[in-house]
């Protein structure tokens, strides 16, 4: 009885998350309703008996891949007005496809037979005396150790992608000699300033840049200013006087 | 376990991340040349290795070898070895002469590779996965380029949409046969007739994901954009070997797991074959972009290749297989002119750009119309043989209808390969082209050269055609 009762209460919710991904208006919301959906979905698994798996999604889907998908969110400008622009125009078609997807899928159901003797092959243990993990461990590195390589292969060139499309040598880049970098004493790069109370940083004479400490640790070709250019603040605040 | 089947499929990964820890360790910009280099022996040896390796079922019945993967995948290496000349010019204009891109035509190749052997669903996905998900980086790679990125972006959308579909189908398949291997399925389907609706729908969803691999009409729409965007050796690739594991895909899983299904998948693949060619043919005529028109040009093509095996016979099959052996010809050939097409440094890409052509480059403009000729399907060239053998094999299972439509169609398609033609020798000259280099020149003219003399080798491409379409009616 407990289990059919957890199952309807997963169940539910995560039908009602998942409704909510999709309608609701602010993107994070749905990254977190989507987080929901899959705890629920991993406590379905659990009440089928399928811990690894449950841990799994919890560790990849909600730890990793949604923690990093709301990063994205937050840090990057999405514009909903903009999104939704082809929306009306492309609301019938999706719309006839929908239904047509609905329709196939009830006649699905509808033909769903299931075989009596697959209740009783579930509840049997894969092997015996074995753990799930193990015995899913087992299967992947005997029989199917040809796909799991092949699987391997498949994240080495996502991973060859996220580099090749991402990293490249900006003209901009600053790079530092790291061990110059350590040799540094701290009085070479801090200063201890006190200030008073409704005063900036300007009115104190603006940043100063440790000139020497800079041309000293970074590395050769690396962009910084020249050493000609002005970074003497009293120079600088003459500049933007003159200017005024 | 017969782990040894599969060994060309691991000497290419292997020598991928060879290539891949060479071009690591090496100082940026000089690690392309090599690394091609590298592939291009790789390609050779695994071609060898391909043939040389025994038939069999492997890995707890998830890999198969047999006369028909080995064909198909002789057909995929030949790809990969000319998309790789190609890019050894091109890639530096451009600035993608980056070794990762060789590692991944690499992976690519070996996803392709995988995808033709497979046993099982389950070796479907992963096989579909490795090709593709290496495609969608190559689209993108060259990231100066606003239309290579939307060409990317495109790809990988609407690709990861028809994995999605794919995927469904499978798991609709397993729940009502209760196997992912061909076997299985095949003797599920042999013992209860009667197909039961989630079967179908599994069927139906599963063919989608393959139609959209080899860009069949009405899953079609992502191919100008993405040829157009990506760089030319890329779209080279891109136009070949995944069409070609595709269609081996198509072919294994509708003649042998689903082919007491025939009657009931033979109106579907019809439908699809007739949309393809006539959209294909009508679509490019508009076209002024030439890869754009290329990319027309291949949806029509697959519709070709795909009355071979709407006729569901042996003798389709092989139509199906020779003409996609020609389509290899025409087509490498065809993009390795407009590869060559650039001038002062700029690649160029309209139809317009061609003009004159036949006086300021003969031999080239030679070559191309060639390629012309025969995708038009003019008699003694290569492109002519595969639309006769697979006609001939349509009118041999009675579809008429599909037959005189296809004719048809291809005499509407004759109109813009020829329109080519015509640009290239009676237009006025406008400024030539940079002078081609020695790779472009050499994949240019020995395509045109196969294309010509492809009648000498019918008899026994024919003969093997054969033996590799038995293969899989056992």
């Amino acid at each position: 009885m407990m289990p059919i009762i957890l199952f309807y209460i997963f169940a539910v919710i995560l039908l009602l998350s998942a409704v909510m991904v999709v309608i609701s208006r602010n993107s994070v919301h749905a990254a977190l309703f989507l987080v929901l959906a899959f705890c629920n979905a991993s406590g379905l698994f659990l009440i089928a008996g399928a811990e690894f798996l449950a841990i799994l999604l919890i560790a990849i889907y909600a730890g990793a891949v949604m923690i990093l998908f709301l990063f994205i969110v937050m840090t990057m400008q999405t514009n909903l007005v903009q999104l939704k622009e082809g929306m009306q125009h492309y609301l019938p078609v999706g719309f006839c496809i929908a239904i047509v997807l609905v329709v196939e899928l009830i006649i699905v159901a509808i033909n769903w037979h299931i075989d009596p003797n697959v209740a009783e092959a579930a509840r049997q243990p894969l092997l015996q005396n074995m753990s799930n993990t193990k015995a899913l461990g087992s299967l992947i590195y005997t029989n199917y150790i040809f796909l799991f390589q092949m699987a391997g292969l498949v994240l080495l060139v996502a991973m060859i992608g996220a580099i090749v499309l991402t990293l490249r040598k900006r003209p901009t880049n600053r790079r530092q000699v790291v061990a110059r970098q350590h040799m540094r004493e701290p009085n070479q790069t801090l200063e201890m300033r006190s200030v008073e109370l409704n005063k900036g940083v300007d009115d104190l004479g603006g940043y100063l840049r440790p000139k020497e400490t800079y041309y000293g640790i970074a590395q050769e070709d690396s962009f910084g200013p020249k050493p000609g250019d002005k970074m003497d603040i009293t120079e600088k605040r003459q500049e933007r006087e003159q200017s005024k | 376990m017969n782990w040894t089947l599969a060994i060309p499929e691991i000497a290419l990964s292997i020598s991928g991340l060879i290539i891949l820890l060479w071009g690591a360790i090496q100082k940026k910009g000089n690690a392309f040349f090599p690394c091609a280099i590298l592939s291009i022996a790789a390609f050779v040896a695994v071609g060898f290795l391909t043939l040389t390796v025994s038939n069999g079922v492997g890995y707890n019945g998830l890999f198969i070898n047999d006369e028909f993967s080995r064909y198909m995948k002789i057909l995929i290496i030949i790809a990969g070895f000319l998309s790789i000349i190609l890019s050894i010019d091109f890639n530096g204009k451009n600035d993608t002469n980056c070794f990762e891109y060789i590692a991944l035509i690499v992976f690519s190749t070996v996803g392709a590779m995988v995808m033709v052997s497979s046993n099982d669903l389950m070796t479907l996905y992963m096989g579909l996965e490795l090709s593709s998900l290496a495609l969608y980086i190559l689209c993108a790679i060259d990231r100066k380029n606003v239309f290579s990125a939307e060409s990317g972006v495109k790809y990988f959308v609407l690709g990861s949409v028809a994995s999605g579909i794919l995927l469904y189908g499978i798991s609709m398949i397993y729940g009502f046969s209760g196997g992912m291997g061909y076997s299985t399925i095949h003797q599920i389907i042999a013992s209860n007739h009667a197909l039961s609706a989630g079967f179908a729908v599994g069927l139906v969803f599963v063919l989608v994901g393959l139609c959209f691999k080899i860009s069949a009409v009405p899953f079609h729409m992502w191919t100008p954009d993405v040829y157009q965007g990506a760089p030319t050796p890329v779209t080279t690739f891109l136009s070949t070997a995944p069409k070609f594991a595709a269609f081996a895909l198509f072919l294994r899983l509708m003649i042998g797991p689903f082919g007491h299904l025939s009657p009931q998948w033979q109106l579907l693949i019809e439908v699809i074959a007739i949309l393809s060619i006539i959209i294909g043919s009508v679509g490019a005529i508009a076209q002024t972009n030439i890869k754009r028109m290329m990319a027309y040009s291949s949806i029509s093509h697959m519709g070709f290749a795909l009355v071979g095996l709407a006729a569901a016979t042996p003798d389709g099959v092989m139509g199906t297989l020779i003409y996609l052996t020609t389509y290899l010809f025409m087509n490498v050939g065809t993009f390795a002119v407009i590869a060559a097409m650039s001038r002062k440094g700029h690649v160029v890409e309209n139809i317009n750009d061609l003009a004159g052509l036949g006086k300021t480059d003969p031999g080239i403009a030679t070559a191309m119309a060639i390629f012309m000729f025969s995708m038009a399907g003019v008699p003694p060239l290569a492109g002519f043989f595969g639309k006769f053998l697979v006609f001939k094999a349509a009118l041999g299972a009675d579809l008429y209808s599909l037959t005189i439509i296809g004719l048809l169609a291809s005499a509407v398609g004759a109109f813009f390969y020829l329109r080519i033609v015509k640009i290239m020798f009676f237009d006025k000259a406008v400024e030539a082209l940079d002078q081609r280099s020695l790779s472009l020149s050499f994949v240019t003219f020995s395509m045109g050269t196969l294309t010509l003399v492809f009648m000498l080798f019918l008899s026994p491409m024919i003969q093997m055609g054969q033996i590799a379409a038995q293969s899989l009616f056992h």
